[in-house]
Parts: structure tokens; C-alpha cells; sequence
């Protein structure tokens, strides 16, 4: 029988099942919904069989494990060789507190760090800035200098850990700082291996941490891929975001389009730089969302790998097969936690984090059960961390690589995946590329518009949210919740006035008039930028020179 | 004709988390009043001239970085001394329920947690917006 022949069996076969039986029972018993569909909005189907996947061929659209399109994984071995790395996002009050925080987690079996920065850090003002207040050490950790990037890092050896630092606009004065922690302990640039996310476009559309106009930005960042192809090899210099283009309300079709078209921004700006693509695209990474709808999220990552493949392939002419890989951070989905019955998020992150493994992530954070009511607290995040050993030592799921490929439904979603952020690729294009897109608040619109559905979605309960509009209940107000010591702010504003005073103030005034003149020109800034670090010039101090030269970029709201 | 609410919704602070502030104004809007978004990092300063300019009946504050008890109090305070009692402030965000008590004792007339429906949001302002 020929393959055509065999799926006109299937296709009778399927015709006559929906016909009969299916018929028989929808009269007595209709369906739930008179449309399934996913949250892209792809209608869902009763079943999948292999009509669904006939377009799909093997060796050219899924492949083996760490070979081209990369559909089913990055690696040959994938987690048969080694785990993801379980890496929990933490950073709150002072450096102190959070390097405690770090030693137990490192203590409890994680694998990497992952900084969390308080927003004035993330937006370039120092702890006694005036907009910094009510701020300093919340939503992170408050460094102000390499004095206290020395006591981050204080008894953890920067050879021996990798650590992810979610730093944007400044992101070259943290890479810096961290180098110079790592000059201190002894450790060669070239032993150091981490990420900044470094993802400026994706902040403009949904995050906020902005500081510099778009062009600037582009150049800092161009700045960061050449000088740590040099220096910082293992470095990964960039993680192009589409984790909070997601918590923003995108769909998951939107958060592969729009993340890959900024992708698509950064690889081009750095071309136009003058780099060769090879050079620093290897050191491209990506972080993704993983949110409720498992099959879906779980079939975002395939598709996002192939897709990215093609385009570094086939738009930007890449040869090393490390330069068409798309390798990734997740982050279970912040937006999906309840602060309802907050012990069901547990359930919610365990489900999430299983599609992230069945999606073939390098690394991990699971969200703790008490993150929509606070920072979470330690026994919250172990449990947290447990949920990836679980599925890790316990599961089974990672004995084999992407153990969901050939399902008709997984790679029809795939497919259907690929298909819808291709078309918002080449209309991003059309409209000029992500920056222009993102200047006409195009991605800012889209995202707005598919929030909005979604929480009326909810509000119609059409879309069940457990605890919160059903299965609610009396609940008590949750206790031990984690505060953050308002005394902080004071203890860095005192901290930075005994900084002032012992450092050599003369240095540091030469090395920012010396940065300021180069941002005028177009010299690469960051070795500029890690003289400044490395004399305690603050973070505020180095961002202010750069705004006088950059000017700072201004949002258009649309409703 | 009966005159439309007038709400400024604003993001004072640092903080970049803007999609229940969205949500929020896009959903007061559908309820037939007139809404006004400031974006992001807004000091109460500038919040408080934009509510004055734009002749606002209430303020509606949305921070989810934990400086809420900064700020919020902080608008009150500013629309105090501006003579402008009459504009009622609410507030929204991931904010403790140990908080709420301070910040209502601060002047912030209500405090809208995670998972609350636009619809509850609608009918506060309807029932104490113009009375």
C-alpha cells in the first residue's frame, strides 16, 4: 500500500468514527465547549492522527537530538548526559542577605545562580537617588558598586558556578562589576560562565527597565557581543526575553514571534557593526515563558528552535551549528499564581515545569506557591527547587529525548506554532524590523489586546481559573510571608557615603570624563565601562555620564 | 446627560509590571467612563498635577515592587495639600493583607488584591465616585 493510499484509509476510518459513534454520543452527551481552542487561539481538535502530520518530514523538519533544525533538542545526549540546571531567580535586601540566600540554595542541590536586582540597580540609579525611594532591595538585590558585588559573591567561586543575571540597560556595569569580583578571587575571564539577559527591546514592549533611547541601547549591547567574544568566551552575552512578553499576556504564538524578531534585531544591529555572525552568535540565548496550556507551551519550544534555526541559517547565512541552536532559559509563569488558596500553585508550577523538561529546556526557575502575594519565603522556594528533582530523579521523563515527538498532536501544534509566528515575523518585518514595530507600539498593542481578552476569558468564566472564580473558598490571610527591612535603603545610603569617602575620587572622576568622551564617539565602551567598575565608581555614576551623552528614552502609552 | 467618571490610573514608582494597569483602564473604559493612563514610573508629584490637569474623580495606583506603602500614602498626602481632598484614591498590586490596614489608614480608600474581577472594580467607583 502507498503512503497516500494508507492515509485515505485513515481518513475513511476517521469519517466513518466521527459519523457514528461520535455522533451517537454528542446527542446524548454534548461536549463541554462547542470550540476547544489554545490559547494562540488554534482551534483544538477531537483527536489527531497522522492526517495532521503528513506534511511532516523527519529528517528535515525534526531531525536528531543536536542536529539541524534542532526541533528535538540541542544537545545529542540531552538530559541523559546531564540535567538542565535548576537555577532559582532570588536577590532581595542587601548583598549580605542575598549571598545567605544563594549559600543555601547552592547548599540545597541547585546548580546555578540567578540574580535578582532591585529596580533602581535595574534602571541605572543608585540607592540614595531620589526615585530609588521605597525601592531599594525590593523586588531584588541593591548594588550600588563592586563593593557590594564583592560581597554578593563572597565565598562563592565564580569558576565553580554559573550565574544568570537579569540586568538590561546597565547590563555592561554588572557584567563588570562581576568581572571585577572575579579578578579579585583569582579567576581568569575566560573561567567565567553566566548570562546577562542584556534584552533591551523586550523591555521597551513589556518589562520597563529601560533607560537609553533604542539606538544607544543597540550599541552598548553590539558592545557587549564583540568585547566578550574577546575576552568573556563562554559568556553567554545576551538572553533575548520572550518570559515577560508572555507574563504581559501575549499568546504563545506572539511570544515566539515577537522574541525572535528582536532576536532577528540584535543579530542584524551586530552585522552592521561590523561582526561576523559567527563570532558572536554562538553566545545567543533565549528565555521563554511556561505557562498552563501543556501541550501547547511544551510544543512552543520545538517550534521556536526550528524556527530560529531556519532564520540563522537561511536570512543571516550562519555556519556553526552553535550559531543555529536556540538555547534556553525558562521560568515558570509568574502571571498563572494565585494568591487564592496560594498552596495550588504548587500543582500549577509542577505541571509548568514538566512541559518546560518535555520542551527540551538547558535550564529552570520553578516559582514559589507565595509569589502573588509576596517575595517568597525559603521553605516556599525549596519546595520549589524539590519540584525539579521530583521530575528530574524521580519522573522518568528525562531518560529520554523529547519523548513527545510524533505525537500527532504535538507536532500538528508545532507546525501550527511555526506557521502563526512566521506571519507575525514578516509582518514585524514589514513594518521595518522589532525596533520600528516596537517604536509604533505595535508588540505593545498586540500584547495588550490578548491580555485583555484573557482576563475577560476569566471574568465570563469561559476560562477557569481554580480557586479564583471556581472552587473558591473562606481562607485564612496567609502567614509568614516574606518582608523586606525598610532600613535597607538607609544601610545603602550609608553604605555608598563610607564609599565615597575611602575610594580615590580623583581615579574615579578621570575614568567617568574618559567614558563620557568615548560615548560621544563610537569606541566599544565596555572596557571603559570595567575601569570605571573597578574603580567603585557607583552604578548611578557611570549611568548618569552615559544619560547626559544618550539622552533617556521616553514611552508613548496607548491604551 | 449624566456626567462620566473621570479616572487617572497611574504607575507610580519603579516598577515596570503595567498589565493590570491596562487591564484596569481598558476595562473602566468599557464601562463608559473616561480614563486616563500616565505609564510607567510616575512620582507622585507628577501624578498628582496630571490628576489636577485632567480634573479627575478618582486615582487609581497600581504598584506590584513592594513600595506601595512609600507611594501611595505619598499621593494622599500631595492631593492634601493641593486642596484636592475630593479625588479618591484606590490602589492595586501585590500588597500584603498586613498592609492594607495602614494604607486605608493613610487615606487610600480601597485596596484591590490579585484575582479581582474589573467587574468589582467598576462597580466600587460606580458606588462611591460622584456622591
Amino acid at each position: 500500500m502507498s503512503p497516500d493510499e494508507h492515509l485515505q484509509q485513515i481518513k475513511e476510518a476517521r469519517e466513518a468514527w466521527e459519523q457514528g459513534p461520535v455522533q451517537k454520543v454528542l446527542k446524548r452527551f454534548p461536549e463541554r465547549k462547542p470550540v476547544f481552542s489554545s490559547t494562540s487561539g488554534t482551534e483544538v481538535k477531537r483527536v489527531y492522527t497522522p492526517e495532521d502530520t503528513a506534511e511532516l518530514d523527519y529528517n528535515r523538519d525534526l531531525a536528531y537530538p543536536g542536529e539541524y533544525p534542532y526541533t528535538r533538542g540541542v544537545q545529542p545526549t540531552m538530559y541523559r548526559g546531564r540535567f538542565w540546571t535548576m537555577r532559582q531567580y532570588a536577590g532581595f535586601a542587601t548583598a549580605e542577605e542575598s549571598n545567605q540566600r544563594y549559600k543555601y540554595l547552592l547548599e540545597q542541590g541547585q546548580t546555578g545562580l540567578s540574580v535578582a536586582f532591585d529596580l533602581p540597580t535595574q534602571i541605572g540609579y543608585d540607592s540614595d537617588h531620589s526615585l530609588s525611594a521605597g525601592e531599594v532591595g525590593k523586588v531584588g538585590v541593591a548594588i550600588d558598586s563592586l563593593a557590594d558585588m564583592e560581597i554578593l559573591f563572597d565565598g562563592i567561586p565564580l569558576d565553580k558556578v554559573s550565574t544568570s543575571m537579569t540586568i538590561n540597560a546597565p547590563a555592561s556595569v554588572l557584567l563588570a562589576m562581576y568581572m571585577g569580583v572575579a579578578e579579585k578571587q583569582g579567576v581568569p575571564f575566560s573561567k567565567l560562565s553566566g548570562t546577562i539577559q542584556n534584552d533591551i527591546l523586550k523591555e521597551y514592549v513589556a518589562r520597563g527597565t529601560y533607560i537609553f533611547p533604542p539606538a544607544p541601547s543597540m550599541r552598548l549591547i553590539t558592545n557587549i557581543f564583540e568585547f566578550c567574544s574577546q575576552n568573556v568566551p563562554d559568556w553567554n552575552t545576551i538572553s533575548i526575553s520572550g518570559y515577560h512578553i508572555r507574563e504581559a499576556g501575549s499568546t504563545a504564538a506572539q511570544e515566539i514571534a515577537f522574541t525572535l524578531s528582536n532576536g532577528i534585531a540584535y543579530v542584524q544591529a551586530a552585522i552592521d557593526a561590523g561582526l561576523d555572525v559567527d563570532d558572536f552568535a554562538p553566545r545567543l540565548s533565549f528565555f521563554f515563558n511556561s505557562h498552563m496550556d501543556f501541550f501547547e507551551e511544551i510544543a512552543k519550544y520545538r517550534a521556536a528552535r526550528r524556527l530560529w534555526a531556519r532564520i540563522m541559517r537561511e536570512r543571516f547565512g550562519a555556519k556553526k551549528p552553535k550559531s543555529l541552536m536556540l538555547r534556553f532559559h525558562t521560568q515558570t509563569a509568574g502571571s498563572t499564581l494565585t494568591a487564592q488558596q496560594p498552596d495550588n500553585n504548587i500543582v500549577r508550577v509542577g505541571l509548568q515545569a514538566l512541559a518546560a523538561v518535555l520542551g527540551g529546556t538547558q535550564s529552570l526557575h520553578t516559582n514559589s506557591r507565595d509569589e502573588a502575594l509576596a517575595l517568597p519565603t525559603e521553605d516556599s522556594v525549596r519546595i520549589a527547587l524539590r519540584t525539579q528533582q521530583i521530575i528530574a530523579y524521580e519522573s522518568g521523563v528525562a531518560d529520554t529525548i523529547d519523548p513527545l515527538a510524533g505525537s500527532y498532536y504535538v507536532e500538528s501544534l508545532t507546525s501550527s506554532l511555526e506557521q502563526q509566528a512566521e506571519k507575525y515575523i514578516a509582518q514585524i518585518d514589514a513594518m521595518g524590523g522589532a525596533v520600528r514595530a516596537i517604536e509604533g507600539g505595535y508588540m505593545q498593542r498586540e500584547i495588550q489586546d490578548a491580555a485583555y481578552e484573557y482576563q475577560r476569558g476569566v471574568e465570563s468564566n469561559e476560562r477557569i481559573v481554580v480557586g479564583v472564580n471556581q472552587f473558591q473558598m473562606d481562607e485564612p490571610a496567609p502567614k509568614g510571608l516574606l518582608t523586606v527591612d525598610p532600613a535597607v535603603g538607609e544601610m545603602q545610603k550609608q553604605k555608598l557615603v563610607a564609599l565615597r569617602e575611602r575610594r580615590d575620587n580623583l581615579a574615579v572622576a578621570n575614568v567617568l570624563d574618559e567614558l563620557e568622551q568615548a560615548a560621544k564617539g563610537d569606541a566599544n565602551l565596555m572596557p571603559l565601562i570595567l575601569q570605571a567598575a573597578k574603580s567603585y565608581a557607583t552604578l548611578g555614576e557611570i549611568c548618569d555620564r552615559l544619560r547626559n551623552v544618550f539622552g533617556e528614552y521616553v514611552a508613548h502609552d496607548l491604551l | 446627560m449624566e456626567k462620566k467618571i473621570r479616572v487617572l490610573v497611574a504607575k507610580p514608582g519603579l516598577d515596570g509590571h503595567d498589565r493590570g494597569a491596562k487591564v484596569i483602564a481598558r476595562a473602566l473604559r468599557d464601562a463608559g467612563m473616561e480614563v486616563i493612563y500616565t505609564g510607567l514610573r510616575q512620582t507622585p508629584e507628577q501624578i498628582v498635577t496630571a490628576a489636577l490637569q485632567e480634573d479627575v474623580d478618582a486615582i487609581g495606583l497600581s504598584c506590584l515592587s513592594g513600595a506601595h506603602n512609600h507611594l501611595f500614602p505619598r499621593v494622599v498626602e500631595l492631593l492634601h495639600e493641593q486642596k484636592a481632598d475630593d479625588i479618591m484614591v484606590f490602589g492595586g498590586g501585590v500588597i500584603p493583607d498586613a498592609d492594607i490596614p495602614g494604607l486605608k489608614a493613610a487615606g487610600i480608600k480601597e485596596i484591590f488584591t490579585p484575582g479581582t474581577s474589573t467587574q468589582d472594580v467598576v462597580a466600587f467607583l460606580n458606588a462611591h465616585v460622584g456622591q
